[in-house]
């Protein structure tokens, strides 16, 4: 297997006014096309830092991250935003739905930006919120769903480009057991299924689990395998 | 289309406060077209003036009267083309509260002098023959329903005693500046029960209208006439007509430009409001305007959603603010003494102008929040809490 993201000696700090905040130094990382990840580690020590790095929605500080044979840690503002919407798709913990679009229209949102007729992003839609097991909630309002029902909303809406990478940050955090495992389910069968490559950030053992690689993070270092 | 809907979605999210936001743009919309119709109809007023008509009235105060006898002398004065006059004759028709102006005048010139007052030529012969006639504008006509042939009689204060007019005449307003709100009868029948009754008060003239051929000798024309009067016992001060009307509401001019000025203070103010309302909803929604970049959404895109929130808001305020505009003027002019402004309309240009800023105040209250959100770094866009 090839691999689609290569982290090389990245390192991250933020600025907090005049103060350096080093997060990631000097991190090199790996993942190959095809795989499920997780990523463990203690809170404050890079892990959403190094996913966002990653996911193309942050910059490093130096090194490179390449993924999907391109170098996005040179890419422009809106080159980048580009590159997001046909390559990533993104889960959070908070689910992070628009609350006032129904299930069907947020997971059309990402559609609105392709070249896609109506009929056709209806078609898209409906096949994968079918296939998150949510094809009778289409028209329901996030606050009329629970929180695995809008957790899967959402992986819906990551997955309707067909990205290549799934990145998501403790998707499971706010979500009791049941709803948790049923989320972790469904991650498993989008990496097995669609092939999707699939880089999750956890604090829980048993999600951890469910990945066919976990890497620890600590204090800005990756350790152990 | 789906971007309109979630415009349209993203606006009702706090029904209560759009609709305050709405109602607010309404009524500064409603009080900006008032202030601007009280403002244009003064400047209208003063740009009725005529430009080669003079006015000569007595220097200390148009209140005073002016003897009779000038009225020749002006005519003396080379490139004076007709010399007419008139007085203020007050008196009460029916109700004090019938305001409109009544004008004893010297009925051979009046006519002359006012090309804008339009009246058939047998009327005014039948007027100039008979003393106790008068003309009446068409507005005050059909306000009081008088037509021609009727009998009007006022009650005198300023001339005490009850006045008997036959109407004699109607006369039409040359355009929509021009005031066909007057009532105008012979100084001559005035004058003669005067000399009867007050004989002090015999001959006393109220101004002098002087016509003038080129209105570019008015300033040249108007020194000669006051230097005829120099050192008597009641000296002139001759003016454009434009000039006497701007002094004859001197005191209101200070409050129409207050007026002006208010009129775009309350356009400064809303535009306030709604851009606070507009700051509140893009810091409620961060996490979401984070979404929309992380989803690949653009600057142009986040740009319209906002701009076209705000554009939406202060059209519909600015809209509903205009259509209640004109029934509200309209009020306002019923409510207010009849005559007191001899026109009273909304100008096209105020309604321009009412749309044109609300139109402004959509664009400007979106600047903040534009500029905040687009600023906004994804990775700090989820970190935001409220
Ligand atoms: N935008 C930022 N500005 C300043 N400091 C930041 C920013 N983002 C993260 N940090 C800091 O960087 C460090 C790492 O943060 P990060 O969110 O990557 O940790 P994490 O491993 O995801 O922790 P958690 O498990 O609590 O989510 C923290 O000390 C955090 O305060
Ligand atoms: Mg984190």
């Amino acid at each position: 297997m090839s691999e689609l993201i290569q982290v090389q000696n990245v390192s991250k700090s933020y600025w907090r006014d005049s103060f350096e905040i080093p997060v990631l130094s000097n991190l090199s990382l790996n993942v190959k096309q095809g795989e499920f990840m997780a990523l463990m580690g203690p809170s404050g020590s890079g892990k959403t830092t190094l996913l966002n790095l990653i996911a193309g929605i942050d910059k490093p500080s130096s090194g490179r991250v390449v993924v999907a044979d391109t170098e996005i840690s040179n890419l422009g503002e809106s080159a980048l935003a580009k590159w997001r919407a046909n390559n990533v798709g993104f889960v959070f913990q908070f689910y992070n739905l628009i609350p006032v679009l129904t299930a069907f229209e947020n997971v059309e949102l990402p559609l609105l930006l392709t070249k896609l007729s109506k009929a056709e992003r209806k078609k898209h839609v409906e096949t994968v919120l079918g296939i998150v097991g949510l094809g009778s909630h289409i028209q329901h309002y996030p606050k009329q769903l629970s929180g695995g029902q809008e957790q899967r909303v959402a992986i819906a809406r990551a997955v309707v480009t067909d990205p290549v990478l799934l990145v998501a940050d403790e998707p499971t955090g706010d979500l009791d057991k049941n709803s948790a495992a049923e989320i972790l389910t469904l991650l498993e069968r989008l990496n097995k299924e669609f092939n999707k490559t699939i880089l999750m950030v956890t604090h829980d053992p048993h999600a951890a689990e469910r990945a066919r690689i976990v890497r620890h993070l600590e204090k800005g270092d990756l350790v152990g395998v | 289309m789906k971007v309109l809907k979630l415009i349209l979605k993203n606006a009702l999210r706090h029904k209560l406060r759009t609709v305050l936001t709405i109602v607010g743009i309404t009524i500064a919309v409603i009080a900006f077209g008032l202030l601007r119709t009280v403002v244009t109809v003064w400047d209208s007023s003063v740009d009725a003036a005529s430009a080669n008509r003079l006015i000569t009235r007595q220097a200390v105060s148009f209140i005073f009267p002016l003897p009779y006898s000038y009225k020749e002398k002006i005519k003396s004065v080379s490139g004076v083309q007709t010399v007419s006059f008139a007085n203020w004759f007050g008196g009460v028709y029916k109700d004090k509260n019938n305001f409109f102006a009544r004008m004893a005048v010297d009925a051979e010139t009046i006519f002359d002098v006012m090309p804008e007052f339009l009246i058939a030529p047998e009327e005014l012969a039948t007027f100039k023959k008979e003393r106790n006639a008068c003309v009446l504008g068409a507005d005050i006509a059909k306000q009081y329903n008088i037509k021609i042939g009727d009998v009007m009689t006022l009650e005198g204060d300023i001339y005490p005693g009850r006045w008997d007019f036959v109407v004699r005449g109607i006369y039409h307003p040359q355009n929509k500046n021009t005031d066909d709100s007057q009532m105008l009868f012979h100084w001559q029948y005035v004058d003669e029960r005067m000399k009867i009754e007050t004989p002090v008060r015999a001959g006393d003239v109220g101004w002098y209208i002087v016509a003038i051929e080129d209105p570019n000798k008015a300033a040249v024309i108007s020194d000669q006439i006051d230097a005829l009067f120099n050192n008597s016992s009641a000296e002139t001060k001759t003016e454009t007509e434009k000039a006497f009307a701007q002094g004859f509401v001197a005191a209101s001019s200070a409050i129409i430009t207050a007026m002006n000025l208010m009129s775009f203070f309350i356009i400064g103010i809303i535009m306030l409001v709604l851009a606070n309302t507009m700051i509140m909803a893009a810091r409620e929604r961060t996490r979401e305007y984070a979404v929309f970049k992380t989803l690949g959404f653009s600057t142009f895109h986040l740009t319209g959603l906002i701009l076209g929130e705000s554009m939406l808001i202060s059209i519909l305020g600015g809209g509903i603010g205009i259509a209640f505009t004109y029934p509200i003027v309209a009020g306002f002019e019923q409510a207010i003494p009849k005559g007191f402004f001899p026109f009273f309309f909304i100008e096209p240009v105020t309604t321009i102008m009412a749309l044109g800023a609300a139109i402004l105040i959509g664009i400007i209250a979106a600047v903040f929040p534009i500029q905040r959100t687009l600023k906004t770094k994804i990775v700090e866009g989820f970190r935001f809490v409220g």
